[in-house]
C-alpha cells in the first residue's frame, strides 16, 4: 500500500482532492481544534505559579490518578474479556447469539446517568450484588472499585466491534496451518491470532480509554465523590464549575487533555508500529 | 510413508460428503483425487490429515491406525488452494514457523541454514525478507510448500494447490511440483478438479464422483479404459448418444452406428460415448447420423467442428478432424452431414441421468 500521493496531479476516480482537504481541515478546526484551544486560552489567564498550584492540589492529584489509572485498568479489562466476546460471536453458533450480538452496543445507547444508577442499585451495600459481596469485605458503590466498574461497562462495546470486523476476516486455515505445523493452542494464538488482531486491539483499548476518561454520568452515582478517594478528575472540573471558578476549571481541564493527548498519541504510535513490524505498511 | 484409509464415512447433516472410501496410497507415490466439486475429495483430504473428524472408519499412517491422532501430532505437511500464509511474518520466518514449534529451544543457526535450503529448494532465495503480499500468488503457494516441507513431514497433502493461480502459472508449476516430487519421493496426494492437471503430474489417479470412488489407475489407464460413464464423460469431451442396442450396433432414432463388441439385449435401452477424435465426418448420402455443422475452430493440427442434430432435441456434437480431412471434404457452415463413430462405448442406461 502507498502513502496518499499528496498534493498529486494523477488520474484519480473522484476528483477534488484540494478540496476535500480544505473541508477537512476547515471542518476539523471549527468543531474540534476551536473549543480546545479556547480552554488553553482560558487557561492563560493564569499565571504559571497560580496554574502550577491549581493542577497540583492534592485533591485534584488524586482525581488524576482516579481517572486515568482506572481507565486504563477498564479499557485492559475490556480488550481481554471483549476478544473473548468477539471471539465467540464470530466463531461459534448458540442459541440467542443475534440477542447478545445487539446486546453489546446497549452501553452505546444507554444514557450514562441510567447506567450509573443501575448499576449503583446493584452494588450497594444493599443491593442485589452487593449483599452477598459485603460479607466478604469487597464493597464496590462508593470506592474507586465502583468507578472501575462503571468504566468496564461503558468502554465494553467500543474493543468488540474494533475486534469483531477483523475476526470475521480471520481465515480459520490459518488455524489449521498453524497446527499441521506442531504449533499448540496457546502458541496458535500467540504467533498467529495475536499479532493479526493487535492493531484492532489496540484501537479498541485506545477508544475504550477514551471513552473512559471523559465519562462523567455513570460514574458519578456509583462513585460516591469522596475527596481523595473516589472522585474523578470530570467531577473536579465540575465542582469549580459550580464554584464559578472557571480559570481553575480550564486549568484542570488543560492537565486532562494533554495526558489524555499523550496517551492516546503513544497508543496510536504502538498500533502503528505493530502494523509496520507485521508487514501491513509497505 | 504408506496411508490407508478404510470404510470412511462422513456427512454434513443430510449430504453424504463420503460414503464408505477405502483407499491405498503407496509409499512414495504422488496421488491425484480427482472430481467435479462436492464430490468429496477435499474432505478426504482433510480426514487424512486430522483436520476433520470422520464419522466412522480408519486412517492408517504405515499400518497404525491414525484416527485419533492430533494434526499436530500426525507430522502431515498440508497445503491449502489460498496459501495460508502468515501475512505478519516474512517468508523467513513463515517457512521457519514449524520448525520453531517443534523444537523449543531450537537452534537459530540451524534453522537459518534449513530454511535457506529449502528457499532454494523452491527457488526463492532471494525473497526470504519479503512478506507475503509482496509476492506474486505463484510464489506465495511456492513457500506454502517449503512450509509445509520444514517439519519433514511424512505425508504431504495438497488442496487445489493450483487452484488460485491463472493458466500458465499453473502450467509451470505443476511441472515443477512433479520435479520436486521425483527429487524428494515423499508420499503426496492432491486434490484437484482439474482433469489435465490430474493426469499429467500424477502417478496415480483415483477419481471420485457423489462421495464414491469410481475408479483407480494409471493416467493412461484411465484415460484410455475408462471404468464407468462418470469417467468416460469426466475425462475429456465426448459426444453422448442415447439409443437401443439393435445387433451389431446402436440404433439412434432411424439411423443405426455402428459398434464393434455387441453383448446387448436387442431392444435393451443404452447410451454409447464417443471421444471428438473417434468420429467421421461423411457427405449427407452416406450412413450415420445427421447432423447440421455450426462453427468450425481451426487452430494448429485439428479443425474442432461444433455440429447440431437435426431433430427437435437440438443435441450438440463436437468432432476434431485432422486440418487436411477437413479441408480436403470441402465442409462449410451450415452444410448438413453424417456422423460415423469410429469407436463406441455402450452403457446400459440405467436411467442414472446421463
Amino acid at each position: 500500500m502507498r502513502a496518499v500521493r499528496g498534493f498529486s496531479r494523477g488520474f484519480h476516480v473522484l476528483p477534488g482532492f484540494n478540496l476535500t482537504l480544505g473541508i477537512t481541515l476547515a471542518w476539523l478546526a471549527v468543531i474540534v481544534l476551536l473549543p480546545l484551544s479556547a480552554v488553553f486560552l482560558k487557561a492563560a489567564d493564569l499565571s504559571l505559579a497560580r496554574f502550577w498550584e491549581v493542577v497540583t492540589a492534592p485533591r485534584i492529584v488524586a482525581s488524576y490518578k482516579l481517572s486515568f489509572g482506572a481507565s486504563l485498568a477498564a479499557a485492559a479489562i475490556n480488550a481481554v474479556f471483549g476478544l473473548m466476546l468477539a471471539w465467540s460471536l464470530v466463531r461459534y453458533r448458540f442459541p440467542g447469539k443475534r440477542l447478545v450480538d445487539a446486546l453489546i452496543d446497549l452501553p452505546f445507547a444507554l444514557p450514562t446517568a441510567v447506567a450509573g444508577i443501575a448499576l449503583t442499585a446493584l452494588y450497594a451495600k444493599t443491593g442485589w450484588v452487593g449483599q452477598y459481596l459485603d460479607p466478604f469485605g469487597i464493597k464496590v458503590a462508593f470506592k474507586p472499585l465502583g468507578v472501575l466498574m462503571a468504566l468496564i461497562f461503558i468502554g465494553l462495546p467500543f474493543v468488540v466491534r474494533t475486534v469483531q470486523p477483523v475476526l470475521e476476516d480471520l481465515d480459520v486455515e490459518l488455524e489449521e496451518v498453524a497446527a499441521s505445523l506442531g504449533a499448540g493452542r496457546w502458541r496458535t494464538f500467540r504467533h498467529v491470532i495475536l499479532p493479526v488482531l493487535l492493531p484492532a486491539l489496540l484501537t479498541g483499548f485506545a477508544l475504550a480509554f477514551a471513552r473512559a476518561v471523559g465519562e462523567y454520568g455513570s460514574v458519578i452515582f456509583i462513585a460516591g465523590n469522596i475527596p481523595m478517594l473516589s472522585e474523578i478528575t470530570p467531577l473536579m472540573i465540575i465542582t469549580k464549575l459550580e464554584q464559578y471558578d472557571y480559570v481553575g476549571a480550564t486549568a484542570v481541564a488543560v492537565v486532562m487533555l494533554l495526558i489524555s493527548f499523550v496517551l492516546l498519541f503513544v497508543i496510536n504510535g504502538l498500533q502503528a508500529w505493530t502494523a509496520k513490524r507485521t508487514g501491513r505498511n509497505r | 510413508m504408506s496411508i490407508q484409509v478404510r470404510h470412511i464415512n462422513k456427512r454434513f447433516g443430510a449430504f453424504v460428503a463420503l460414503d464408505d472410501i477405502s483407499l491405498e496410497f503407496p509409499t512414495g507415490e504422488l496421488v491425484a483425487l480427482l472430481g467435479p466439486s462436492g464430490c468429496g475429495k477435499t474432505t478426504l483430504l482433510r480426514i487424512i490429515a486430522g483436520l476433520e473428524q470422520a464419522d466412522s472408519g480408519q486412517v492408517l499412517l504405515e499400518g497404525e491406525d491414525a484416527s485419533d491422532t492430533h494434526v499436530r501430532e500426525r507430522q502431515v505437511g498440508f497445503v491449502f488452494q489460498h496459501y495460508a500464509l502468515f501475512r505478519h511474518m516474512t517468508v523467513f520466518d513463515n517457512v521457519a514457523f514449524g520448525m520453531r514449534m517443534k523444537a523449543r529451544r531450537a537452534n537459530a543457526q540451524q534453522i537459518r541454514d534449513k530454511v535457506h535450503k529449502l528457499l532454494e529448494l523452491v527457488q526463492l532465495d532471494w525473497l526470504a525478507d519479503r512478506f507475503p503480499a509482496q509476492l506474486s500468488g505463484g510464489q506465495r503457494q511456492r513457500i506454502a510448500l517449503a512450509r509445509a516441507l520444514a517439519v519433514e513431514p511424512r505425508v504431504l497433502l495438497l488442496d487445489e494447490p493450483f487452484g488460485a493461480l491463472d493458466a500458465k502459472v499453473r502450467k509451470e508449476l505443476r511441472r515443477w511440483l512433479r520435479n520436486l516430487h521425483d527429487d524428494l519421493h515423499i508420499t503426496s496426494i492432491f486434490v484437484t478438479h482439474d482433469q489435465e492437471e490430474a493426469l499429467e503430474v500424477a502417478d496415480r489417479v483415483v477419481l471420485m464422483n457423489r462421495g464414491r470412488v469410481e475408479q483407480i489407475g494409471a493416467p493412461e489407464e484411465v484415460w484410455h479404459h475408462p471404468g464407468t460413464p462418470f469417467v468416460y464423460s469426466f475425462l475429456g469431451a465426448v459426444n453422448l448418444f442415447h439409443g437401443r442396442a439393435d445387433g451389431g450396433g446402436v440404433r439412434v432414432g432411424e439411423d443405426v452406428l455402428p459398434h464393434a463388441s455387441g453383448g446387448f439385449a436387442d431392444g435393451e435401452k443404452v447410451f454409447a460415448f464417443a471421444r471428438p477424435h473417434e468420429i467421421d465426418i461423411v457427405p449427407e448420402s452416406g450412413a450415420g447420423l445427421p447432423a447440421r455443422i455450426g462453427r468450425v475452430l481451426s487452430f494448429g493440427l485439428v479443425s474442432r467442428i461444433e455440429l447440431d442434430s437435426l431433430d427437435e432435441d437440438g443435441r450438440h456434437f463436437e468432432v476434431e478432424l485432422t486440418r487436411e480431412r477437413f479441408e480436403a471434404q470441402g465442409l462449410a457452415e451450415g452444410q448438413v452431414v453424417r456422423l460415423v463413430p469410429s469407436n463406441l462405448r455402450v452403457f446400459v442406461d440405467e436411467g442414472a441421468g446421463i
